[in-house]
């Protein structure tokens, strides 16, 4: 009933969304807006149906109905409510119609804005959202349907159908599979869903950028109409990139918390062109400029945000094979190619009307430094993308299979990386129009200097490394540059309107949150450059078997064996969690308890790492093996990773600066297009 | 009275079996706690680390967990007190398992290309932004770009503009 009632919901979406694109062209065409505000009802009718959809699955998961074929494969009765609520996302069918409410949701959203003086784009704007979500939907419906039963036929064989078959019954196993384990930590609980929302968020800029394409209007009004929708969406990507890391860093058990897996870069791919564009759009904002070059990166992410969701979902990674093999491989792979290039088409078709109207004069004007900060991050992308796919290709043509792993991004991007420091550090001393090597110069050599002595003061501690003192240099003058320039602004408010300086700076961020939320996640970057520095370039690691009460040291810190307990805990884990003492520079600091978890369901194991956690280090300890009948002997493998907790921090910054950045600002709206024409003519008269 | 011949030649056998096995056991249980040339559990961490689990997708062999992985590390360990140098580690496992257990394809053939093309891509978005911006003509000036950003930003960022202003004057 539950199943019949989510899949019946599912199809109607489908319908629905197709009746959109329909009416919406149709509305177009006729020049009839009652057709279009009828697909405007569609879209909004997409929301409450995928959520009866989801609800569903979230029902039949909550009440162990194994007879589910979804079900019986990511739950299992040991299972706690919260995870099996989670499990949503927990297998490919049901994280595929997760992403779709996720879409209905913003595509809901989109469509409660006031479309009054943006008519043109509504039709348009519906037939992209409709489609995409038409898509994700048909997966569900053809292909990864979740709602699937399991029957017996009189032979006694289990078939998965979503109907009943002749003469079958329904086939209810004991218990469920259980949930991968690693999936059962809270960061696997929140990263896909921000990661989601950051995809499908995408969509939406998106679908303005080819409204904005096919009805010509080709002024910059899409992209402020999108700015804020871009960033909430760029923030929950970047969330979600930070939420796998420490989801990594936490349960992977390897002392990291990026590993350069396609997994991990097919998400990244999307946020480099997304990071592109926010800066480019600003470009087209202030210069006129660019048009052409956002039309593409806006392409582009949408169309790297499809290929994600393609390379985490066809199974290609595993093998170009199992992709042929799948169906649902195939239709991703032509869905990104029609949407690809009919909007590159579409793109084409308008080059001309997407000239910049003024000229680049000057190099190092900030224009100039924006778009050298686009040639890195495109830069950045070119690396992950060929890396991602050369196993592929490799595989296709020689029958070999390779691994492209870390040394070969490390060594690509690290140079990149260091250029957008120093861009992230210069560009905002330039002057948009016009700045030369003296402007510059004048603004940057007293952020200079501290950076320099910053770097003095880490050699004179005993850092030697020539790539961390580059990076060092490079963080310290993100950070002063960053500082200057709200100290300097809050100083020229202060003395302008006689404010004290902290009223200057909250007035000065108050009223430029965009420049303002900007620099807020400057800081937050340099932070993350901190803790990537700490950990890639001074990460140690020593591993031992120690009988109780036996020692191994790793730089001040020492660990002592204690006890090792072995027990079944409720939720159906076996636990074999150890006791270590742990001591720096000879005084203790506390216990840490690594531990290996054992899941009987889905018989895999999960090892559980002890962090001791400090502003200045992680002391991390895993638990590798131990003696099973005496648990006299453990084996621990113990790193030491410096400064790695700036990174969460940095995190945390980095959220309150795109909340400071998106926030909506008590401004005039824009004056429209057509508007703005009279107000030229006035003007000039 | 040849089965008691047998017999006794079987005692005497298990006899000094078991003297041997008396008089080697200490032997080795030293040989474990000192020689100095059994690889250490970083010794075999370091090569594993650079290699690949055959089985598993994208996971280094130090790291993996699983039971495969467990055997072939220990066979590092087995061949690094047998005198292995890493290099040949390596070599051994790539010769067996295939190029994917390497942490980057070798670069030979068409593996060539993984290390060639972004450098080349990268050049080649060097060379089409400096012709772009080498041929960037001015034409004449958007009059709605400059109205719209006018409009937009006199209410809200008029510290961006005299801050832009300070940097324009302190150039002339």
């Amino acid at each position: 009933m539950i199943a019949n009632l989510g899949y019946g919901a599912l199809v109607i979406t489908f319908l629905v969304s197709l009746y959109g694109v329909g009416a919406s062209f149709y509305g177009m065409r006729q020049n009839k807006p009652a057709w279009v505000d009828s697909a405007r009802n569609g879209m909004l009718l997409t929301f409450p149906l995928l959520t009866l959809s989801a609800l569903s699955i979230i029902v039949l998961l909550v009440t162990d109905h194994y007879e589910v074929e979804y079900v019986a494969s990511v739950t299992s009765r040991s299972m706690p409510m919260y995870l099996k609520v989670t499990a949503l996302w927990g297998g490919q069918a049901g994280s595929l119609v997760f992403w779709s409410w996720l879409m209905s949701a913003f595509a809901s959203a989109v469509t409660l804005r006031k479309w009054d003086r943006d008519r043109e784009f509504l039709p348009w704007v519906i037939v992209v959202s409709l489609i995409t979500l038409a898509f994700f939907i048909s997966l569900n419906i053809f292909i990864e349907n979740p709602f699937t039963r399991l029957w017996q036929m009189p032979s006694g064989q289990v078939i998965e159908e979503m109907f009943q078959p002749a003469g079958s019954v329904l086939f209810y196993p004991r218990d469920g599979q259980g949930l991968n384990p690693l999936l059962r930590h809270p960061g696997m609980i929140i990263h896909p869903p921000m990661l989601y929302l950051g995809f499908v968020a995408f969509v939406i800029p998106f679908a303005f950028a080819i409204a904005a394409l096919v009805t010509g209007r080709t002024d910059d009004r899409w992209i402020r109409l999108t700015r804020r929708w871009t960033l909430w969406a760029w923030m929950f990507l970047s969330l979600g990139l930070v939420l796998g890391g420490r989801w990594a860093y936490d349960v992977l058990g390897w002392g990291g918390y990026w590993g350069w897996d396609p997994v991990e870069i097919a998400a990244f791919m999307p946020w480099l062109t997304g990071t592109a564009f926010l800066h480019s759009v600003m470009i087209q904002e202030k210069r006129g400029m660019l048009k052409q070059w956002n039309m593409v990166l806006i392409i582009l992410t949408y169309s790297l945000v499809i290929f994600g969701t393609f390379l985490t979902r066809s199974g290609v990674l595993s093998s170009v094979h199992a992709f042929a093999q799948s169906a649902i491989g195939p239709m991703f792979f032509a869905f990104i190619g029609v949407t690809f290039i009919a909007s590159l088409s579409l793109l084409f078709n308008r080059w001309n009307d997407l000239k910049a109207k003024t000229e680049m004069t000057s190099m190092l004007s900030r224009e100039a430094l924006f778009l050298l900060n686009n040639l890195l991050f495109i830069g950045i992308l070119v690396v992950c993308f060929w890396g991602v796919m050369f196993p592929l290709i490799s595989e296709l043509f020689t029958g070999q299979k390779v691994t492209v792993g870390p040394p070969f991004y490390e060594r690509a991007n690290g140079p990149l990386f260091a250029g957008l420091l120093l861009l992230m550090a210069i560009a905002p001393l330039s002057a948009w129009g016009h700045s030369t090597i003296k402007t510059l110069g004048r603004a940057v050599w007293k952020p200079t200097i501290v950076s320099v002595l910053v770097v003095v003061a880490v050699v004179i501690s005993g850092i030697t490394n020539p790539y961390a003192l580059i990076g060092i240099f490079l963080t310290a003058l993100v950070i002063t540059v960053t500082v200057y320039e709200f100290w300097r602004g809050a100083m020229a408010r202060g003395k302008r309107h006689g404010e004290n300086f902290y009223v200057a700076l909250w007035t000065l961020v108050k009223r430029n949150r965009r420049r303002y939320g900007g620099y807020i996640i400057h800081l937050s970057m340099a932070m993350l450059a901190i803790g990537i520095i700490g950990i890639e370039i001074f990460q140690s690691e020593t591993q031992g078997t120690l009988s109780q009460g036996e020692t191994l040291t790793l730089g001040a810190y020492t660990m002592s064996y204690d006890s090792l307990a072995v027990f079944d805990a409720p939720d159906g884990r076996n636990v074999a969690r150890a006791v270590v003492s742990v001591n720096k520079n000879g005084k203790p600091v506390g216990e840490l308890y690594p531990r290996r978890d054992f899941f009987y369901d889905s018989q895999q194991p999960m090892t559980i790492p002890g962090v001791r956690s400090t502003i200045e280090d992680d002391f991390y300890i895993l638990l590798v093996d131990w003696e099973e009948i005496s648990i006299s002997n453990a084996t621990f493998k113990v790193y030491h990773n410096p400064l790695v907790k700036w990174m969460w921090l940095g995190s945390w910054l980095f959220v309150f600066g795109t909340l400071v950045a998106a926030w909506p600002e008590k401004e005039s709206d824009p004056v429209p297009a057509r508007n703005r024409k009279r107000v030229s003519a006035t003007a000039k008269a | 009275m040849q089965k008691s011949l047998i017999k006794n030649h079987q005692s005497s056998v298990i006899w000094i079996l078991l003297l041997f096995v008396l008089l080697a056991a200490p032997v080795t249980v030293f040989a474990q706690d000192v020689d100095p040339n059994a690889p250490t559990d970083d010794e075999i961490n370091a090569i594993a680390k650079e290699l690949y689990c055959p089985v598993c997708e994208n996971v280094p062999l130090d790291v993996c967990g699983t039971q495969a992985c467990a055997d072939w590390r220990e066979e590092i360990r087995v061949k690094l007190s047998e005198g292995w140098s890493e290099d040949e580690i390596k070599q051994y496992f790539m010769e067996r398992f295939g190029a994917r257990v390497l942490a980057e394809p070798p670069p030979q053939g068409l593996n060539w290309l993984v290390y060639v093309v972004p450098p080349i891509a990268f050049l080649g978005g060097v060379y089409v932004l400096y012709r772009g911006v080498k041929s960037w003509r001015q034409i004449e000036a958007d009059d709605d770009v400059i109205e719209q950003s006018q409009v937009e930003e006199k209410p809200t960022d008029d510290y961006v503009a005299r801050l832009e202003e300070e940097l324009r004057r302190s150039e002339q």
